[in-house]
């Protein structure tokens, strides 16, 4: 998609990557062909600039046809960088500015924490996403409503727009969401089994959890993987070839 | 909105940790759908966005400037974008919060909800135009900005009166001027009304814009053809308000052009100590200076 549309953002799609194929094959509750089902679970891609991995897992899991991603960030074409809510079934929230996803879920956990208390609702947020300050308003919120059917990942590759997390903010997101009171788990985010197991026990934990995902940004291409450069890497002729050709 | 609460099972009540001794009893009526959210507008904007993404119809309440500035991005974004059914409840709109400083002075809502694709803005005067654009809010589905403010004591309701979004009320006739006024400072422009009538001898015709957006453009148009000038009143920064708005109508209409006096706040910080009425009158919207200068643009 970044081969075709010459577009960027490619390190921070392809590091949660697997992490959306666990949860769009193996964790939510969801039917591709009742996208609206008031009895689903929800997923809130908060760190907007990952669309494109958001587009290729629900096409893949049915939502839209493989073809419309060929509509990615091109003149006339269906997808923004960022998601849309209104462009495509399954997109639940448009998002793009940092630091809205979590509010937006626990409105929703309010609700479903009432009428459907088995439903729970995801917000996958980046780690340097956590420097915004509505992160722990809503941190704090949920804790104090007890909203167990809220599970935040974070998606923990090390790097924000322009540098490393650990330079920008050295406080350490597990002992903060700790202090908060929630539930910490800590996960490789490019391992699907042990994802699924974290995501599973996640679902069952009587406070709200977070799960922190170790990643790689830009994974799986090499020459990008663990830069600052991956978030703005555009792929070229060779590297899409190669990756056509595995 | 007690009423409204109980008639209608979906509406969530979110709160900025405002409302001490005025929304108890909707505290106490509905415990399970009244939340104080805290100190949060952020949060609570997101909040609002997700219950409305989830079936309900959601109203946010704290003091205007507080609720339209610090998650400005969260109404674009979360509120607006979505098109969803929350309504921004701003309480103390204009140097309602007078002596409490420019932080509660709330003088760029209005241009800032404006300015957003999808929202409706309402300002209302007198208490009639309170209920009623309350009503009409809570029928709607579409985002929307309720400006309150201080009701000035009169009651300027006429018994052919309909209360719609999207429409304003002559609450004076007047051949000679037109007056489009918006907000609590109704009661001055009836009173700018009076002091022309007494100088000059002109007609003034007053008329109540309890709507912002979506805009009585029929009526200010169809007045606008019989008067030798028009003139509006906001307690409200100049840029981007009723009178931005008139401007922009007036000038884009096949009108011929007409003398035209906006009369709002100046584009400046007013940092004096006073009550509302000392503060309007610092930053010139005494009916006495308004008066002076509309009839100073007639040449009489």
């Amino acid at each position: 998609m970044s081969y075709w549309s010459k577009t960027a953002e490619t390190g921070s799609a392809l590091c949660i990557s697997d992490i959306l194929a666990v949860l769009y094959f193996k964790i939510l509750h969801i039917n591709p062909k009742k996208p609206d089902d008031f009895d689903r679970d929800r997923f809130l891609l908060s760190k907007g600039h990952g669309a494109s991995a958001l587009y290729a897992a629900l096409a893949e899991r049915g939502f839209f046809s493989v073809d419309k991603l060929k509509k990615y960030r091109v003149n006339g074409g269906i997808f923004h960088g960022h998601p849309s809510k209104e462009v495509a079934p399954g997109i639940e929230i448009s998002s793009g500015s940092l630091g809205h996803g979590l509010s937006i879920g626990a409105g929703m956990a309010l609700v479903l924490k009432k009428s459907l208390p088995k439903r729970k609702v995801f917000v996958l947020m980046g780690d340097g996403e956590c420097n915004e300050g509505s992160v722990w308003e809503a941190t704090m919120f949920i804790a104090s409503h007890k909203l167990n059917n809220v599970i935040a990942i974070i998606d923990d590759n090390g790097f924000q727009g322009f540098g490393k997390t650990s330079d920008v903010h050295t406080m350490d997101l597990a002992t903060k969401f700790k202090a908060f009171g929630w539930q910490i788990f800590h996960v490789d985010g490019h391992n699907p089994v042990q994802l699924e197991k974290i995501l599973n026990k996640a679902k069952t934990s009587s406070r709200p959890c977070v799960v922190i995902a170790k990643t790689i940004t830009g994974k799986s291409i090499p020459n990008i993987e663990n830069t600052l450069h991956a978030h703005y890497y555009i792929v070229d002729e060779k590297t899409h070839k190669n990756h056509h050709e595995k | 909105m007690q009423i409204e609460m109980e008639n209608n099972k979906d509406i969530v009540f979110l709160t900025g940790d405002l409302g001490f001794n005025a929304l108890e009893p909707l505290h106490q009526s509905f415990p399970d759908r009244f939340i104080n959210v805290g100190i949060a507008e952020a949060n609570m904007i997101g909040i609002a966005a997700g219950l409305a993404l989830t079936g309900k119809k959601v109203i946010v309440y704290s003091i205007a400037s507080f609720l339209t500035m610090r998650p400005y991005e969260q109404i674009r974004n979360d509120i607006c974008y979505h098109n969803l059914d929350v309504k921004i409840v701003g309480t103390g709109g204009g140097f309602n919060y007078s002596t409490h400083g420019i932080t509660h002075h709330t003088i760029e809502d209005v241009a800032i909800m404006n300015v957003l694709p999808n929202m409706q803005v309402l300002c209302p005067t007198y208490s009639w135009e309170a209920r009623e654009a309350t009503k009409s809010m809570m029928k709607s589905k579409k985002p929307t900005y309720l400006r309150l403010g201080k009701s000035p004591k009169t009651n300027f309701f006429k018994p052919d009166f309909k209360f719609k979004i999207g429409r304003g009320f002559v609450i004076r006739e007047g051949k000679d001027i037109l007056l489009l006024v918006t907000g609590n400072i109704l009661d001055c422009g009836m009173e700018i009304a009076e002091i022309i009538k007494n100088k000059t001898g002109l007609e003034m015709s007053v008329i109540s814009m309890p709507s912002v957006k979506p805009l009585d453009k029929k009526l200010i148009l169809e007045t606008s053809k019989k008067v030798k000038l028009v003139a509006t009143l906001e307690e409200h920064s100049l840029h981007g308000g009723l009178g931005s708005e008139v401007a922009m109508l007036l000038s884009q209409s096949h009108l011929p052009k007409l003398p035209f006096i906006p009369s709002a706040l100046p584009d400046v910080f007013i940092k004096d100590v006073g009550s509302r009425d000392f503060l309007l009158n610092k930053a010139g919207l005494s009916p006495k200076k308004v008066a002076k200068n509309i009839i100073k643009k007639l040449g009489r």
